[in-house]
């Protein structure tokens, strides 16, 4: 049995990151993944964060297969045909240092794959992880389901992503609810350079994104997002488990209602559609995060449940949660303390994090759209009739207007409960 | 005893599709893949050295990129590897890739005296099977083609069981033979992990045009005297009749077998008389 002092069980960005930061500490890591290479079964919305990646790896800008810097994010609500929107755009976020790229999963994370390896970590592809090897209650490597497949390891870091089937092995994960999972849907739609630039108003090579909420979901607890490639564009939709199976709604169909809004069908027209993927994003926050660590095992990036559904940050998180694993793996395999005391060095570090202190901030908020329905379907119907009453120049006059138009927001909410929705979305989002 | 296997990455052909309009080839985003029919030879290879002993050598030509084949090849249990890489060989058909591969082997044998070459059938990008005997013959090896089982083998022979149109044959060569392979000669193994991790940090050899004694008038577009004049998609089978029998299901059927005799889908026998109304 060929032995490590790291296991990565997943090669994402997670458990790249992790092998990465092992390695250079100059531990022998070996990173398994299940698919074809790194990449091929990795899925996510696209945005990848400048300052998480950079941590990882120093100047990725340089050398990474980026599609275009986002320069410009936009927030839409959706009511029925209508569009509320608003955005930011600053073309200083076309250089470095930038803020975010956009990404494809497939081509990034290969990459990512390639930087690990020139640190020196070794990657087995094609293999799926079966379980964790113990020595009593000590675990001391991994069972892969190849012949002769066990390994050994002082550290087992597990980056295998939401289903977590390890982790839920060895106790650390809970099962999966249907209120703490969402799936989500996506395209690449493939459109020429020049009007892809053209419908987003942007320079070339400059990138925008494009977040919609309300009827982009049927209301439901979710978010729609439309990303700029260099010469596609990646639209997808995701949504809670719980509703969706409650209304019947597959995430087909709300990809194919979204692509039918007068709003998105005029961006996507013309476009052919390349590629299909699919995914579940958990997201139980804060409270669903399982234990981060045991005696010789972290647990790190979307098994963790690292995830900020609200600002659709993900990659971040896996990427600054990996890295920390992989540093306090070499640390306590060099302090020769692999008990689950010297381990939570790393919950302590995440704690620390932006990564735990996102989470704990917007802990309340799944709990808040479920309580709070009004959210994303009576309010970006308010709003767009009220803009729709305001904006309509039909010779009424502006006082007659505003008394229409707080008639119509009564009669759709009541004044006890906008009161209570106003404390409740300070509470969740705010405080 | 040393085989040596001649092997090729090719764009998987199950995902590539031809560009209506250009009538070309849309390989971006196929993936490679190992010829199926050479891993099957590299397969019977390495079956037949842990039978009895020796070594396999495993022997490419294409692009950088190729290495991932040969990686990956390693990962079943091979010995070595070696990519002959060069733009100038760019543009090969079957009989400069016969040419090119050959002195590259002819160089392996020098070395170390080669048993058995083993290439698959055909490969599925270009489906000529030309390449396999084209190196038996420049070899000067006798050729088993079309190869299902290798029956017996002993240090001066081996006998082949043979795939052919109207059945099976059992042929015999003296080595050094060349042998191409059909996918029935045996079941591909899943690699263990011990030879997984050997793969992943091998590093095949790469040989260019220079570090072999070539001829460059026999390799490349040069050395290749087949020109394609075209690739097109053949015409789409155009929809079938449909007969609608809703308002009149006899007139309907007599209409059906009228059109069964017009089209000759089924030909009334001359000695049958007035078999038909």
């Amino acid at each position: 049995m060929e032995n490590f002092d790291v296991i990565v069980v997943g090669g994402g960005p997670a458990g790249l990151s992790a092998a990465l930061s092992a390695a250079k500490a100059g531990m022998k890591t070996v990173v398994i993944e299940r698919g074809d290479y790194p990449g091929t079964k990795n899925v996510m919305g696209g945005v990848l964060y400048t300052k998480a990646t950079e941590a990882v790896v120093p100047d990725f800008w340089q050398s990474a297969p980026l599609e275009r810097p986002v320069i410009e994010q936009r927030y839409g609500f959706l009511s029925g045909d209508e569009t509320i929107l608003a955005g930011y755009r600053d073309p200083v976020w076309a250089q470095a240092p930038y803020n975010a790229h956009t990404v494809l999963r497939v081509k990034f994370d290969r990459w990512l794959a390639q930087q690990a390896e020139k640190a020196g970590v070794m990657i087995i592809t094609e293999t799926v992880v079966e379980d964790l090897l113990y020595k009593g209650d000590n675990v001391v490597g991994v069972r892969t389901g190849r012949a002769e497949g066990d390994l050994g390891a002082k550290v087992v870091i597990l980056a295998e992503g939401v289903n977590a089937f390890i982790a839920k092995k060895a106790g650390l994960a809970p099962q999966m609810r249907p209120d703490t999972v969402a799936v989500a849907v996506k395209e690449i739609i493939q459109l020429p350079q020049e009007k892809l630039e053209d419908r987003f108003c942007l320079e070339p090579g400059q990138g925008a994104t494009i977040e919609l909420f309300g009827d982009s979901t049927q209301g439901m607890m979710g978010t729609a997002f439309i990303y700029t490639n260099k010469d596609s564009l990646s639209i997808g939709v995701g949504a809670l488990l719980e509703p969706l199976i409650r209304t019947k709604w597959t995430p087909n169909d709300l990809l194919e209602a979204l692509k039918a809004k007068p709003y998105v069908k005029r961006l996507i027209q013309g476009g052919e559609t390349k590629e299909y993927l699919a995914h579940l994003i958990p997201e139980g926050g804060y409270n669903a995060m399982p234990k981060l660590h045991r005696q010789g095992v972290l647990v790190v990036g979307d098994t963790a449940m690292l995830v900020n559904g609200l600002n659709r940050e993900g990659s971040n998180l896996a990427m600054t949660s990996g890295k920390m694993a992989g540093e306090v793996a070499a640390q306590c395999i060099q302090s020769g303390d692999l008990s689950d005391q010297g381990m939570s060095l790393y919950e302590q570090r995440m704690r620390d994090s932006f990564v735990v202190k996102d989470l704990y901030k917007f802990r309340r908020l799944g709990r808040f759209f479920e309580t709070h329905p009004h959210f994303l379907k009576v309010y970006p119907e308010i709003a767009a009739n009220a803009m729709h009453l305001y904006f309509t120049a039909d010779e009424t006059s502006k006082k007659e207007r505003q008394k229409q138009i707080m008639k119509m927001v009564f009669e759709k909410r009541a004044k006890g409960g906008l009161v209570s929705d106003v404390f409740g979305a300070w509470r969740a989002i705010l405080k | 005893m040393h085989f040596v296997v001649c092997l090729k990455q090719v764009p998987d052909t199950s995902e590539v599709r031809i560009d209506p309009n250009t009538n070309t080839l849309m390989r971006e985003g196929v993936p490679s893949i190992i010829n199926p029919y050479d891993a099957h030879a590299l397969e019977e290879a390495i079956r037949l050295r842990d039978k009895m002993g020796g070594k396999v050598t495993i022997v490419s030509m294409g692009p950088p990129q190729a290495k991932e084949a040969l990686r990956k090849a390693m990962s079943f249990g091979a010995d070595r590897a070696i990519l002959l890489t060069d733009r100038g060989f760019a543009g090969s058909d079957s009989l400069a890739t016969a040419y090119i591969l050959t002195v590259a082997i002819q160089k392996i044998h020098a070395e170390e005296p080669i048993d058995i070459v083993f290439t698959g059938k055909e490969a599925i990008d270009g489906d000529t099977a030309q390449t396999g005997p084209g190196i038996a013959q420049r070899l000067g090896f006798p050729q088993l083609t079309y190869g299902i089982r290798v029956r017996e083998i002993d240090n001066t022979s081996v006998t082949v069981e043979r795939k052919t149109e109207g059945g099976r044959e059992v042929a015999k060569a003296l080595l050094p033979a060349l042998i191409t392979v059909e996918k029935e000669m045996n079941e591909l193994r899943y690699a263990t992990l011990p030879d997984m991790m050997k793969a992943a940090v091998y590093e095949p050899e790469m040989w260019d045009a220079k570090s072999l004694p070539y001829d460059t008038a026999e390799m490349g577009l040069k050395g290749s005297p087949t020109s394609v004049s075209r690739i097109f998609p053949p015409p789409g089978r155009s929809g079938g009749e449909r007969i609608d029998a809703t308002t009149d299901p006899k007139g309907a059927v007599a209409n059906l077998v009228e059109k069964v005799f017009q089209e000759n889908i089924i030909m009334v026998h001359p000695a049958v008389k007035g078999g038909r109304a």
